[in-house]
């Protein structure tokens, strides 16, 4: 079902520049940010608000050209990047007037594929996703949690290889944080796409991720890069050990040095 | 909140259970209804009430102000010249209603394309509003004659106003973060504008519409005021003028009833067009 463009898989950032201008004063947001996503990796990008963690992802989706510096895509330069890897932001961005079910279609809908066939695909994937009987359902009717999840499950129908997560579960509460961090790594092993997640949770970052990378306050640049060598599955219960806390220390301490 | 849903299915359990409990919840829906819909009612009927006992104890002449009933009255005697008259006036406030819609949607869309156009025609839009429409109906005859088109002209030009501002700001509300979405899942121009930006102007466009219909059946009858030979604002006119001050005001009755018909008739097309705007809103959690 998935079309050739959606096979980028790899994502590197080389160099990375790029400042706005506010009220007549340069703000660098990113200031040369290298950055690496391999086939299959889940790489966790944490930093403090307003770093220029959103400034990034909507470079290597394609929405912002950087200043200077590449964005390679399975080690090729992409020049029209737009549409080649999915994208989530924390708001779930429904759309109110659409059932579950419609809703969920829509990347497929855009690039003109059937609609019976992504309805399908679609309809199948419900139960996975925690929406079984609610495709007939209007968004305002569902909880927050489930609204998430329906955004995943959009960004899924899109068949990116790789998928950038921009603070998905921020503004749920943190019990359904947890359930749907657990559910998201389930549906990430069984896909195996390349993720890059971006959150401002340093334990979700550790549980998450095989690689973290800090970032600094404006101008964004990566401060440390971290392998988390906990075994998969992951479990809740890793969140206590030991290993777990001595990452969460380095992790705090990077973020919190100047 | 959990205690209420519990109690609700039961309801709802009591309700499929048996004819009896059909009947209660039938009753109890009843119930509802009439506590909604009883007070402005009651209101209505205590002032047509207080107005009936004045006129009568008061013994006020039939030409000066006649009582309710004397309006019902006048109204009932004088249906044949009433209906041709009414139906006049329909026709005149529906087309410039139609004209108003296609016209007001039009700008709207205009005004969308770009800042430059919004500034430019904008301040237009709301000049068209200064200029007094009892001062221009006299004009709209002299340059289009006696038919039906000035009148329709008067309805489109008290109408496309609230049509265009609503929409334009609903086209303008649209979610920027929804846009960026959107374009990042390949979409061009043309999709962005009917998935997002049409569907999400259209709660807005049924308000504006509804201010629309408040003023279109009163737009009609000042369109008629200055010259026509059918309509109910001729027939204001002339009755007024014989001192049949009953008939004025059974033709204003009918202005109203016409008006209240079309804004419910409105409201339904728009639960019917916009049930997400109201998927929400119909569930209401009551302490028990």
């Amino acid at each position: 079902m998935s079309s050739s463009r959606s096979a980028v898989s790899e994502i590197e950032l080389r160099e990375v520049h790029k400042a706005f201008r506010v009220d007549g004063r340069l703000l660098t947001a990113l200031g040369g940010l290298c950055l690496r996503a391999r086939e299959g990796e889940f790489v966790v990008l944490i930093g403090p608000s307003g770093c220029g963690k959103s400034t990034l992802l909507n470079i290597i989706c394609g929405l912002m050209e950087p200043d200077s510096g590449d964005v390679l895509f399975d080690g090729r330069l992409v020049r029209d990047r737009i549409g080649l890897v999915g994208y989530m932001l924390q708001k779930d961005l429904l759309l109110p007037w659409r059932k579950v079910l419609d809703n969920v279609i829509l990347g497929p809908e855009i690039s003109g594929m059937d609609s019976g066939a992504a309805r399908q695909e679609a309809q199948s994937l419900l139960p996975l996703f925690g929406l079984e009987g609610f495709e007939e359902s209007y968004p305002t009717t569902l909880s927050g949690g489930m609204r998430q999840r329906a955004a995943l499950l959009r960004t899924f129908l899109c068949h990116r290889q790789a998928m950038l997560l921009d603070e998905p579960f921020g503004a749920l509460d943190a019990l359904t944080r947890r359930q749907l961090q657990q559910w998201l790594l389930e549906v990430w092993h069984r896909f195996q796409q390349t993720i890059i997640f971006v959150t401002h949770d340093v334990d979700e970052a550790i549980y998450l991720a095989d690689r973290v990378y800090v970032m600094s306050p404006r101008p964004g640049v990566i401060k440390l890069e971290l392998d988390i060598p906990l075994a998969r599955p992951r479990r809740p219960e890793m969140i206590t050990s030991g290993e777990f806390g001595a990452l969460k220390r380095e992790l705090l301490s990077a973020l919190g040095s100047p | 909140m959990e205690s209420g849903e519990l109690d609700r299915s039961s309801d709802r359990e009591r309700g499929s259970a048996s004819a009896g409990g059909h009947l209660y919840s039938l009753l109890k829906q009843g119930l509802r209804l009439a506590r909604q819909y009883a007070p402005p009612l009651l209101l209505i009927v205590l002032l047509l009430s207080v107005w009936q006992l004045t006129t009568w104890l008061l013994k006020v002449p039939k030409w000066l102000l006649p009582s309710p009933w004397q309006i019902v009255v006048a109204g009932a005697e004088a249906r044949e010249l009433l209906g041709p008259h009414t139906w006049q006036t329909l026709k005149e406030t529906w087309v410039g209603l139609g004209l108003a819609v296609v016209v007001g949607l039009g700008l709207a869309l205009v005004i969308d394309l770009s800042p430059l156009l919004r500034r430019t025609v904008y301040p237009l839009l709301v000049a068209s509003q200064t200029v007094p429409i009892l001062a221009l109906a006299p004009l709209l005859i002299i340059w289009f004659g006696y038919g039906i088109l000035p009148k329709v002209i008067v309805v489109a030009l008290v109408c496309f106003f609230p049509i265009v501002v609503s929409t334009a700001d609903g086209l303008r509300m649209a979610d920027p973060d929804l846009i960026a979405l959107l374009r990042a899942m390949g979409a061009n121009r043309r999709q962005v504008f009917l998935k997002i930006r049409v569907p999400g102007a259209l709660p807005s466009f049924f308000s504006g519409f509804k201010i629309a219909i408040t003023y279109s059946v009163v737009g009609a009858v000042i369109g008629e005021w200055v010259g026509a030979s059918r309509g109910l604002g001729i027939f204001m006119i002339r009755s007024s003028k014989n001192f049949l001050t009953d008939r004025v005001f059974a033709a204003i009755a009918v202005t109203s009833l016409l008006s209240i018909v079309m804004f419910a008739a409105v409201m339904l097309l728009e639960r019917a067009v916009l049930p997400w705007y109201y998927a929400r809103r119909e569930e209401v959690w009551e302490e028990v």
